[in-house]
């Protein structure tokens, strides 16, 4: 089961790469951290953890990983970040909201959009986390010195 | 005084690609800093927002603005311009031959055809299908409910001006297709099959994006970016929506 999770995930964050038109020689480096953000969250949310802090989690794993890979290719991180975090992203439960909405069924469609919010904050958190840590080793690094 | 000039029109056209690229706006305004700062500009300004960018070389100097009207997500660019910029700021490459580079880029075609992005249009939907929890049977049915929901998009993002109503159309041939497919037994659940195949449609990048933008203190281009996302959640909705008023 879980074989077939990291398979899809891969596919579907390189997928998505192509889709933004990243870098040929990026792909797979993408495929790989939405794999691996999307493998976090899964195993997460199956042990019983919520979806908010298992998404923030991941996210936090695909900003780092992003970083490293930045620095190492030389490329901006948007690039291994915006397809590394396209599995997490709400859109299923986005869809359901708005399907609630357009159904008038609005007590069900404001519930969803809420965890639209959070799920879309939790992912802004974990990206931000990791600019954080990262500005704090470099400037404790220019302290040092 | 001509040298000035040319910084303005460096830094402009970089900020031009990244945020038609879909950059976000705090990362145009640090490359447009930097290339500023790198050819001498001790206090350079700069303001850019997801329709437009204010640039000047000082406080109380001319400023030069820039409207941005069509927006697409195309990470090469993004790169690209990242390149050129490290490029000027290392010192390895003159303004004005940084100048020519940018207009290269700025004409460039994007990466790969449309067939091949349809076709990881059509993979990544199955996939999504798989991964939200779906069974194989649904698999085929959701790539090409996926695809022709792509093609709808972009076939539409031509011949009308207006974005929103593309991505509805584009979910509208969705929803109908994934229909189609259920009635006639060729798929089996038609709310997995929706999902899966709508997904490269949903505005992921610009909900993250805002939220991110917020954050940072980017209030105008975050509250943009959200309501661009919420907009074009809706259409999928509604070009959904319809499918269910008529079943």
């Amino acid at each position: 089961m879980i074989i077939t999770q990291m398979i899809t995930s891969f596919i579907a964050s390189a997928g998505f790469g192509i889709i933004f038109n990243a870098p040929r020689n990026a792909l797979v480096q993408c495929g790989t951290i939405g794999m691996l953000g999307w493998i976090l969250y899964y195993t997460l949310a199956e042990r019983g953890l919520d979806v908010v802090p298992a998404t923030i989690f991941a996210a936090m794993l695909v900003a780092i990983l992003s970083q490293i890979c930045a620095k190492y290719y030389k490329m901006p991180i948007i690039i291994f970040n915006v397809s590394g975090i396209i599995p997490l992203v709400p859109g299923g439960v986005a869809y359901n909201a708005m399907r609630n909405f357009v159904e008038n069924d609005y007590f069900t469609a404001v519930q969803l959009s809420a965890q639209v919010m959070l799920l879309a904050g939790g992912i802004a958190i974990g990206l931000m986390f990791s600019e954080v840590v990262n500005q704090i080793t470099k400037k404790a690094g220019a302290l040092g010195r | 005084m001509k040298e000035q000039i040319s910084i303005e029109k460096v830094c402009m056209i970089a900020g031009k690609i990244m945020l038609v690229s879909g950059a976000e706006t705090h990362r145009v305004e640090d490359t447009m800093n930097r290339i500023a700062m790198a050819n001498g500009i001790a206090n350079p300004q700069s303001y850019a927002t997801p329709t437009g960018i204010n640039f000047s070389v000082d406080i109380a100097t001319t400023t030069n603005s820039l409207r941005i009207i069509k927006r697409s997500t195309d990470l090469h660019k993004i790169a690209e311009v990242n390149d050129v910029s490290r490029n000027i700021s290392a010192g390895k490459i003159t303004l004005s031959e940084a100048f020519h580079k940018l207009q290269v880029i700025d004409r460039e075609h994007a990466t790969y055809p449309a067939w091949i992005q349809i076709l990881t249009a059509a993979l990544a939907s199955g996939c999504f299908m798989m991964m939200f929890g779906g069974t194989w049977f649904d698999f085929l049915p959701t790539a090409i409910a996926g695809a022709l929901g792509f093609i709808a998009m972009l076939v539409f993002d031509r011949l009308i001006e207006i974005r929103f109503l593309a991505e509805f159309f584009g979910a509208f041939v969705i929803g109908a297709s994934a229909f189609l497919f259920v009635s006639l037994g060729f798929g089996k659940l038609m709310d997995m099959i929706i999902i899966g195949a709508v997904m490269p449609l949903v505005p992921g990048l610009p909900i993250t994006n805002a939220t991110r933008e917020l954050m940072s203190g980017h209030f105008i281009s975050g509250i943009s970016k959200g309501v661009e996302a919420l907009l074009t959640a809706f259409a999928i909705g509604a070009g959904v929506a319809i499918i269910f008023a008529f079943v």
